[in-house]
């Protein structure tokens, strides 16, 4: 029975019960958050009460990343992949700190260094699988390169197991279970940050619709249901999260579906957002130029019976991408939010009040990005199994080097294949 | 007032020696065995017993061989289940939370999805003749990552759905455990497969490297042992680790001499979708033929050869024994440490006289990686099941266009012979 055991682990390291304290987060919280206002806005704000100064800030600084946010999609896709880049990096950098703090681990020999390794060891595992698919002919070019890719696999593992190995060296005899939670707790950190940033690089060379329209869906998703839990906010949503509310939730979804239809209407008609990113090895940059896909192309769609009534029309202009953006948004409203809860549970548990105290008002980059995570993976595994096939021309490529009994053996297959489908005559091949 | 939690938290913090043990497992060696060591002493009784149950599992290891390469799938799926179960058993006792709200649903559940995943993958990729007929499996298939998603998803959102109040804490350590353990177990077992599939060879000579280095290293200690190794396993030695290592790689050279020889082990397996049946035949790569190769002249005086006659999947048999002997020790070292700190002897008590099935297996899962991560950069180029499988799920009108593509590409390399059609 827990309650028995309760009084048993007393004298045990971790126990089952998060003691209730008066306040909200418990006792004194182990990372002290100060306030990180620039001194302008407190000296503008100065004349303000209390609550309306924090909403004065916390709105100053969401138009401030949003402006942040059209700045770099306006300077391109590089400066694009370094930002995600430098927020995997800081928003490990918080969920490492947080460890640290909970177990006052911060002295353990080799451990910070440890931590950062392996952080680089995965980005270089991932990059590296990245960069040999986008950038193939510029690879094939560099003979280090080349060789760094051939063997890129055994180069990334055998980097991994330096580290492995030197943790195991680093064990010392009184810090054993510190140590071993620290390594779990790096890799799970690993695990959450770096492959969602990889997967949003991915998104993002498919076309930066693909990487614009999930993140406001999500940014506009917290702003909407926060909009209307304000407004209209009564029943309680769950009880990790006392502030949401179940009109703010609905509110919310239905204003980020119609924000995503609109946002990918104006989007899909600039040929620099829907195209997918490719480094063109003449002039060593990237460059956005295609034929849009049929995805980009208007089409026109009949309203169902029940809507021409309301709207008045029989058929509608729409880009088939917009019927996509629905499933984009419903997605961002209905189980983004639990990326949300997630983060929540999880400051209740390690009794912090934010990841950090990065961003004045909001708290840590982890608080901004906690939703967006799940949206990340999602959107990859929509593209995978929805809108992407595999490239033609990659697979010839990999074709290509395979050895003469397989290509011939899979050539068969596929003629086969092909026949069986009667897109072939029987007797075309020898 | 002392925050009660801050106060446990500091606890945890104090030497690992305040921190009590994990009960004992239970002594689990059948009746039969403990009537017919009765005679003897304790110790000789332990050694007799561990000599037995290590005999046991080496036969029972070559009876799943002789059974084939299904059993021997099934084989890996049954002990990475039992693995996932000793590790998450080990983490309930620690956090007593046995009783959590959902907690056994979710760990079994997490653990379907990422199987489930990853045979979808396995499969998909080595029965692709046998998926295409049914027209439900190509649904599955083509949308496999979604459903995978979906799936785990599904779990995750139950998780949040079930944190309670006074437990936050330790259901995050729970969930991150299970996280854990599943990349460790679950990854690992499907290494082993891909390997498998590779050829029994590859499956085999590592494994055995791994079960050769164990044995050899312990009677090299237990015979010469004086220099102690690491402090995390005080019974190891540098006689025995040194020592170990060269008995493994001869051991491994020899023993893929034998193995070598028979298509049985070094030919790729496959599924043959008219018979329903695994089948290794195959003409037998480089890798498996005979060469010659001249001794260097430092050893030509020594043997009293010029030439040998090896194959030259011996010189990496060399490379996967090293590893087996320098590195995976590693993985022991590492479990026992994971022992140490969390105040157990073994594992389970699975198995008498050896402990649990990680205690046995705690060394194969860096070798399991390191052989697959082997063959894929130095041994096959890319997989061609998978690129058959990416063709055949390309539209009808992209397969077209890759067929004509790949045609023109064999007539003019010869490997294809023009039809008279043109």
């Amino acid at each position: 029975n827990l309650q028995e055991s309760e009084s048993e682990n007393k004298l045990d390291g971790e126990t089952a019960s998060d003691s209730e304290s008066k306040s909200e987060f418990g006792g004194s919280p182990p990372v002290p958050t100060s306030d990180d206002t620039p001194e302008v806005l407190n000296r503008a704000l100065s004349n303000l009460s209390s609550r309306w100064k924090n909403w004065w800030v916390r709105g100053i600084l969401t138009l401030a990343m949003i402006t942040f946010f059209f700045i770099i999609i306006y300077l391109g896709p590089m400066v694009l992949m370094t930002i995600v880049m430098c927020v995997q990096i800081k928003c490990f950098h918080e969920i490492i700190t947080i460890g640290y703090n909970v177990y006052h681990s911060y002295d353990l020999p080799w451990f910070r260094t440890l931590s950062w390794y392996f952080l680089l060891c995965v980005n270089y595992f991932f990059y590296g699988e990245t960069v040999t698919d986008y950038f193939f002919t510029l690879v094939q070019r560099e003979e280090p390169l080349r060789i760094l890719s051939k063997y890129h696999r055994f180069i990334s593992f055998a980097l991994y197991l330096t580290g492995f190995c030197m943790f195991v060296l680093s064990l010392v005899k009184k810090h054993y279970r510190l140590q071993f939670y620290m390594f779990g707790w790096t890799h799970v950190t690993l695990l959450i940050v770096v492959t969602q940033s990889h997967l949003i690089i991915h998104n993002l060379f498919e076309g930066m619709i693909w990487f614009i329209v999930p993140i406001s869906c999500v940014i506009c998703n917290d702003i909407m249901a926060y909009m209307f839990g304000f407004f209209f906010g009564r029943t309680p949503l769950i009880k990790l999260s006392p502030k949401k509310t179940w009109e703010g939730f609905i509110g919310g979804f239905f204003a980020t579906v119609l924000f995503g239809l609109l946002l990918s209407y104006v989007m899909s008609g600039y040929r620099c957002f829907t195209c997918p990113v490719e480094f063109n090895n003449d002039t060593n940059s990237f460059t956005v130029d295609c034929e849009p896909s049929e995805l980009f192309q208007l089409q026109e769609y009949n309203i169902p019976l029940v809507l021409q009534s309301v709207v008045g029309w029989k058929t509608v202009r729409m880009y088939p991408f917009q019927i996509h953006s629905i499933a984009l948004s419903t997605f961002a409203s209905l189980i983004g939010p639990f990326g949300g809860f997630f983060a929540s549970g999880f400051k209740r548990a390690f009794k912090i009040k934010d990841f950090a105290n990065t961003i004045p008002g909001h708290g840590g980059i982890m608080d901004r990005f906690d939703c967006q995570y799940l949206m990340a993976t999602f959107v990859n595994v929509y593209i995978a199994s929805f809108i992407r096939g595999p490239n033609p021309s990659k697979l010839i490529q990999q074709f290509l080097t395979l050895r003469p009994d397989q290509q011939l053996h899979i050539f068969n297959t596929l003629r086969s294949h092909l026949v069986d489908k009667g897109m072939l005559g029987a007797l075309e091949d020898a | 007032e002392v925050d009660l939690e801050e106060r446990l938290v500091d606890l945890d913090l104090r030497s690992d020696s305040d921190v009590p043990d994990v009960p004992p497992p239970t002594d689990s060696t059948p009746e039969i065995l403990k009537r017919a060591l009765s005679g003897l002493s304790a110790r000789w009784k332990n050694w007799w017993i561990r000599g037995i149950l290590t005999l046991a599992m080496i036969s029972v290891f070559f009876l799943i061989i002789y059974l084939g390469s299904f059993m021997l799938m099934l084989l890996v799926l049954s002990i990475q289940v039992k693995c996932y179960h000793e590790i998450i058993t080990i983490g309930y006792r620690v956090y007593h939370s046995y009783d959590l709200p959902w907690f056994r649903s979710l760990s079994w559940y997490f653990l379907l999805c990422v199987n489930y995943f990853f045979y979808g993958e396995t499969v998909a990729d080595y029965f692709a003749t046998f998926v295409q007929r049914r027209e439900q499996l190509q649904f599955l298939i083509r949308y496999h990552r979604f459903i995978s998603f979906a799936l785990y998803l599904t779990g995750f959102c139950m998780f949040v759905l079930s944190l309670v109040k006074k437990h936050y804490r330790l259901q995050f350590y729970m969930f991150a455990w299970t996280h854990v353990t599943l990349l460790i177990t679950v990854t690992q077992s499907h290494l082993v497969i891909q390997n498998l599939f590779e050829g029994m060879i590859w499956f085999l000579v590592p494994i055995s490297s791994v079960i050769c280095n164990d044995i050899t290293a312990y009677i090299f200690g237990f015979f010469f042992g004086r220099t102690p190794l690491i402090k995390l396993s005080p019974k190891k030695t540098w006689e025995g680790f040194i020592g170990g290592f060269f008995s493994t790689v001869v051991f491994g050279f020899i023993f893929s001499y034998f193995l070598a020889q028979h298509q049985y082990f070094v030919c790729p397996v496959e599924y043959n979708s008219e018979t329903n049946r695994f089948v290794t035949e195959c003409e037998p790569s480089e890798l498996f033929q005979m060469k010659k190769y001249s001794l260097p002249p430092l050893l030509q005086p020594v043997l009293g050869w010029e030439t040998v006659n090896m194959y030259p999947f011996q010189m990496h048999s060399i490379a996967l024994s090293t590893f087996a002997s320098l590195i995976g020790p590693f993985g022991g070292f590492f479990a026992s440490g994971f022992k140490r700190a969390f105040k157990i002897k073994d594992f389970a008590d699975t198995i008498p006289g050896h402990g649990g099935i990680m205690d046995r297996f705690d060394c194969q899962y860096l070798m399991a990686t390191f052989v697959h991560v082997y063959i894929t950069s130095f041994i096959r180029g890319p997989n061609p099941s998978k690129l058959l499988k990416q063709l055949l799920i390309l539209q009808p009108e992209q397969q077209l266009s890759v067929y004509k593509t790949l045609k023109s590409h064999l007539i003019e390399k010869g490997i294809l012979q023009p039809s008279l059609r043109g």
